[in-house]
């Protein structure tokens, strides 16, 4: 694209219009909002980019994001560090942090494999994750359960299943997440994929 | 024209689009290879669910607008080929399937002997059938204008001493021929008479798994010099299969 406007202005465009998400319209209005804003505003923002870039790296153990050598879950004593529960990216985890029914530890593979991608194991947390459940950190218990938590699409189960093909034979129990109904939703507008997993997934009601 | 149409296509891939959208690749029976938005396919609740993923086969109704993509209004699943999803070799077989399909044909060029032959594949896979990959690549190649020599030599119509499979030459090659190739790969005897049989049979055709493996690299190596373009899907089966 031609330069349009005055250099400092192009170039903030076009580091805005870098960014996922963000075409060449949404840049012009970020970065106009930017100069039109106080320049403690736009410090601070300069600022914060700085500051994570600088001390936020991805944890030892896990691979989450964090700001020390180890992720506030990793460091945790109240953990039960004898379940794993593997998910493909960080924000998974806070996912499942909302629900507050999780209890044990996290592996973040850093993607899911993908065959039309061509995103193989060795791209992903892989043999770090076979690592942890191979030789427990000092002092702790063996892992006895692993949690396939990727997403229920194609490469999520794809995913689910290499790992289950690893660790199985490991003697870990690998149990992948339930499939099923959205609460809320309703089964007229069910798919058949979603509701069939639904019913190969009830579970007994205590009368 | 704009407006809305109705059709059956089988799910080939999906890449992410915005906050909550896909856009869906497609093989349907009347229109080819179609490029259309899901909206929204991304929230729990969509009312598209499960059913726009990769080799499901479904009914559409599709807008078409002024754009280059099209619009999914609605669909309905036909097929789910939900065992093709549930077992790794199925699924990386799958996978290969519709890369191959998505990377040979162009947008909007109807071709129904292609749709028949893919969905032939995914029900084949979805019993169990074996070498489905390998057959469904020298039959789709084959159909779509590279249909490989393989009674005589490609490059001296030579009847016998077939020891290989050149990409360049299009099609077996005896050893001499197979020089002026560098990526001729070797072909036993065997290999050859399965990919014979693969050609002029339904899939299902069993065979040995090193036969498999060898002709399925040399087929690999036929489609991406001629589709000048990697097969990752493919070269992913063989890596993990």
């Amino acid at each position: 694209m031609a330069m349009l406007y005055a250099g400092p202005i192009q170039d903030l465009i076009d580091e805005l219009a870098r960014m996922p998400g963000i075409g060449p319209k949404s840049a012009q209005r970020v970065a106009f909002y930017l100069l039109q804003a106080s320049t403690e505003d736009a410090k601070r923002l300069a600022h914060a980019i700085v500051e994570a870039k600088d001390k936020v790296r991805f944890c030892e153990r896990c691979f989450n994001v964090s700001d020390q050598d180890l992720c506030e879950y990793c460091r945790s004593t109240r953990r039960d560090p004898t379940i794993i529960c593997v998910v493909q990216d960080p924000p998974d985890i806070v996912a499942i942090e909302r629900t507050r029914e999780y209890q044990g530890l996290y592996h973040v593979l850093q993607g899911a494999l993908s065959p039309i991608e061509g995103i193989g194991p060795e791209d992903l947390r892989v043999a770090e994750l076979l690592k942890r459940l191979r030789t427990p950190e000092d002092g702790s218990p063996a892992v006895a359960e692993v949690i396939v938590a990727t997403n229920p699409n194609i490469d999520g189960d794809a995913t689910a299943m290499y790992l289950a093909r690893l660790i199985s034979p490991l003697g870990v129990l690998v149990t992948r997440l339930a499939s099923g109904m959205p609460v809320g939703g309703d089964l007229e507008y069910a798919d058949e994929v979603t509701l069939g997993r639904a019913i190969e997934g009830r579970r007994r009601l205590e009368g | 024209m704009p407006g809305l149409y109705k059709d059956e296509g089988i799910v080939l891939k999906t890449i992410k689009l915005g906050e909550a959208d896909r856009i869906v690749t497609l093989f349907t029976r009347e229109n080819g290879k179609v490029r259309a938005v899901a909206k929204g396919i991304r929230k729990t609740k969509s009312r598209f669910g499960g059913r726009l993923e990769p080799f499901t086969q479904v009914n559409l109704m599709v807008y078409k607008g002024k754009g280059a993509l099209d619009t999914i209004t609605a669909a309905d699943i036909i097929t789910s080929f939900d065992s093709v999803r549930n077992d790794y070799l199925r699924l990386t077989s799958g996978a290969a399937i519709v890369e191959l399909v998505e990377k040979i044909s162009e947008e909007r060029e109807r071709s129904f002997p292609t749709y028949s032959m893919l969905l032939g594949a995914l029900q084949s896979l979805a019993l169990g059938g074996t070498n489905v990959v390998p057959a469904f690549l020298v039959k789709l190649l084959s159909i779509s204008g590279y249909h490989p020599q393989l009674t005589v030599c490609a490059g001296c119509s030579r009847k016998d001493g077939l020891v290989a499979f050149s990409p360049a030459l299009g099609g077996v090659a005896c050893d001499g021929c197979r020089r002026e190739d560098h990526n001729a790969v070797r072909l036993t005897p065997g290999g050859l008479a399965l990919l014979q049989r693969l050609l002029a049979n339904d899939f299902g055709q069993d065979s040995d798994r090193d036969a498999t493996l060898d002709l399925t690299a040399a087929l690999r190596g036929y489609a991406e010099y001629h589709l000048d373009r990697p097969l990752k899907s493919l070269r992913f089966l063989v890596a993990t299969g």
